[in-house]
């Protein structure tokens, strides 16, 4: 369920400094995104300045400033994913959806992200599909895994 | 007659393997067979995930590699025989199998229950020793001093990659004056190609609670936080599970199981992906809700830490033997281990390797037996080039070295560092400097911007690293990366700089010549680096069959249909394109 930016606040009564990256985490849950909108609601809320609010952002990964595909997709691009080939996965999910890491197809149904570890090395290559693992991926397997999703999109 | 007692082993690699859908499954089908059904997490074979443990009377079998048709088989099978089907059983007291040895040669303290209790059931965790030590504190057995002292005659150094003496870590934290204290857990496991953290909190979040619990009343402190990586959410909801169980029972709370004045809160902060928060300072500024940016020690996080508070932060895997030592005595762990390097380390075993998983050896086992004894040597007998250890921090030990024990100041001696636990195995075709290249993009990536040095100097070596695996290398460059590697080492503040150039001056020192043929033959000797590669038609293999044709990008391949095909080597962008779309291996590559 999406929680609109106001109904987060109310998690946080003696809200403070320390509330920051938490608040963030939770809009980026229920939106997907940090929109520049709801981080200027987060810096009235909390009294802090945007540029301030911005700076925290961009300094951590995990925080996406564009929206993200209704499929997104994470590449694992840890050492034990790279030594077993996560580059060559990555290209081949590049070709598959045509569009690179860091970007949401224009359709707005698959993004992919790189992240640098999900922490399944011993299942690797790995890949992570809206939280869903597909392990021991290759470049043959990639395609049925996105036209699995395809195939539920055009239901 | 007694039912049947299935267990699925649910931690995220088996969830990522499909153990999910078969826990699924089984629940469908525990009235139709009336079995019973519970869940576990990790016990550490990866490479034989979904994991399903069966019960059978007195007997249990440990089966691999289960989906969902083989577990409703085993059961069937179970009920009408009371036997095991022994080709799928990889671990059972009964009888030997071939992965034994992955078991056999494990000493389990921090992994004691992983995959042997259900890590959502607190009274499976107390079952099994749990909460005895703190019982002992209760029971007055033992004090701040007597656990300070059990801590340092045992020999535990810290786990997080940093090996520093845990009790005498504890013992500044006791001995800073202040009312209200720190204690934090550094679950921020930010180093790819380890998760050993990852599988302790999934799989025993108590013992990390109840090591965190035992520390903060040795040091008199108040507020514990666990700073956990979001990626693991997993682990969020099991700790967080677990927090509340705690509290319920009395193990947080209010003058915890009755010892006067011994009050203590834990959380969950969750981290937001930032691997220099791995560094105790830049964790603390992420916890106070900045940029998570190391600041200057002196002073010390134990003078003056989290809000400016005495705070003591260890990490996942040191909680985790905690309660073990205090239970058990600190003459118990020392029995493990070397001189210098006590009790045992748990490894994240991963790479090219048959039996991928998750190991805790006693420290001084040498590299060749982890890898050959209980990783099974190399996948497709191929030959064993190297470890890394210690992830992006540490560096590549090379197979001649695999007489090499595993403490610190043995792994330390070879330039690279035991950190926090992660062993990627290589192979001949692993690139040695293509590895170099890969840690120095990660670390370059996540360089926090505050020294000039780290933030500049390891953008400048990716450079050099990139030029030389795309076959633009030119003399002195090796010498450059040398050059580089000590200032950076030099004018760092924190863990990250210091140890950032190790992946490139461990490779040079081992593997000069890969860099060597880079640079002066452009040739990449364990075939990797694409652009350093030839591609060449096989005459006597190519059918004619024009696939390679189409699909090229450049049109660097002539040729009709029925007729060998040619590629122009002018044209040709080394893509290796041709070599995916052939279905004749009549590319050849060198």
């Amino acid at each position: 369920m999406k929680k609109n930016v106001e109904s987060i606040f109310e998690q946080y009564p003696k809200s403070g400094r320390p509330d920051l990256i938490p608040l963030l985490q939770d809009v980026q849950e229920s939106y997907g995104w940090l929109s520049e909108e709801n981080v200027v609601k987060v810096s009235q809320f909390l009294d802090i300045p945007v540029s301030n609010i911005f700076g925290v952002a961009t300094f951590y990964n995990q925080f996406r400033f564009q929206p993200v595909g209704e499929y997104h997709i994470q590449v694992c691009r840890g050492t034990a994913c790279h030594v077993l080939g996560s580059s060559t996965v990555l290209k081949e999910i590049e070709k598959q959806i045509k569009v690179k890491a860091g970007n949401t197809t224009k359709d707005g149904v698959f993004s992919i992200e790189i992240v640098a570890c999900i922490g399944a090395c011993g299942l690797a290559p790995v890949i992570s599909v809206n939280g869903e693992f597909h392990a021991k991926v290759t470049v043959e397997s990639i395609k049925s895994i996105i036209d699995s999703y395809k195939t539920i999109e055009k239901k | 007659m007694e039912k049947l007692k299935v267990i699925v082993g649910l931690g995220s690699c088996g969830i990522a393997a499909g153990a999910g859908k078969v826990f699924d499954k089984i629940s469908l089908l525990q009235d139709k067979y009336q079995v019973e059904l519970d869940k576990t997490s990790c016990i550490g074979m990866c490479y034989r995930e979904p994991l399903v443990e069966i019960i059978d009377g007195t007997h249990s079998y440990l089966y691999g590699g289960v989906d969902e048709e083989l577990a409703e088989k085993l059961i069937q099978h179970h009920q009408k025989n009371h036997a095991p089907i022994k080709e799928y059983v990889v671990k059972t007291e009964e009888f030997k199998t071939e992965d034994s040895v992955f078991t056999d040669n494990q000493v389990k303290i921090a992994l004691r229950h992983c995959g042997f209790i259900n890590p959502e059931v607190i009274e499976e965790y107390e079952n099994d020793h749990g909460y005895v030590a703190l019982r002992k504190i209760a029971n007055k057995e033992i004090d701040e001093l007597g656990i300070i002292k059990e801590i340092l005659d045992s020999g535990l150094r810290g786990r997080g990659g940093g090996g520093f003496p845990t009790g005498l870590k504890w013992k500044f934290a006791k001995e800073s004056e202040n009312e209200e204290k720190y204690i934090i857990c550094n679950a921020d496991e930010g180093d790819p190609g380890a998760f050993m953290d990852r599988s302790i909190l999934e799989g025993d979040p108590h013992a990390v609670i109840e090591g965190m619990i035992i520390g903060a009343y040795t040091m008199g402190a108040n507020e514990g936080v666990i700073y956990c990586r979001a990626e693991y959410p997993l682990a969020i909801k099991r700790l967080n599970i677990a927090l509340a169980q705690a509290r319920e029972k009395g193990y947080l709370g209010k003058n915890i199981l009755g010892i006067e004045n011994f009050n203590l809160n834990i959380y969950v902060k969750e981290g937001a992906g930032a691997f220099v928060c791995g560094e105790e300072t830049a964790l603390i500024a992420s916890v106070e809700g900045e940029r998570g940016m190391p600041r200057k020690r002196p002073p010390f996080p134990a003078a003056s830490g989290l809000w400016k508070k005495p705070t003591n932060i260890n990490n996942v895997e040191t909680f985790s033997n905690i309660p073990w030592i205090i239970e058990n005595g600190a003459k118990e762990y020392a029995k493990y281990g070397t001189e210098k390097s006590k009790g045992t380390k748990v490894f994240a075993l991963t790479g090219k390797i048959k039996r991928g998983g998750l190991v805790e050896v006693p420290m001084g086992m040498t590299i060749h037996d982890i890898v050959f004894k209980l990783g099974g040597g190399i996948q497709d007998n191929k030959k064993f080039k190297a470890v890394q250890l210690g992830g992006p921090s540490g560096g590549c030990i090379p197979a001649n070295l695999d007489n090499t024990i595993v403490d610190y100041d043995s792994v330390n001696a070879t330039g690279a560092i035991m950190g926090s636990g992660g062993m990627v195995v290589m192979d001949e075709s692993t690139c040695m400097v293509d590895m170099a290249r890969f840690f120095l993009d990660f670390t370059q990536k996540e360089s926090c911007g505050k020294c000039t040095f780290c933030r500049v100097g390891t953008k400048r070596m990716l450079e050099i690293l990139t030029r030389i695996t795309e076959g633009e290398g030119v003399e002195g460059d090796i010498e450059k990366l040398e050059e580089l590697s000590y200032q950076i080492k030099d004018a760092s503040l924190c863990g990250l700089g210091q140890t950032a150039p190790n992946p490139v001056l461990t490779t040079i020192k081992y593997f000069r010549h890969e860099y060597e043929a880079h640079i002066k033959d452009k040739k990449c000797p364990a075939g990797n680096c694409t652009k350093l590669l030839t591609y060449e038609v096989i005459p006597e293999k190519c059918t004619g069959c024009t696939l390679c044709a189409i699909n090229c990008p450049t049109n660097a391949i002539d040729g009709t249909k029925k007729e060998i095909h040619f590629i122009r080597q002018d044209a040709c962008i080394n893509c290796g394109t041709c070599v995916v779309k052939c279905n004749f291996d009549a590319i050849k590559v060198y």
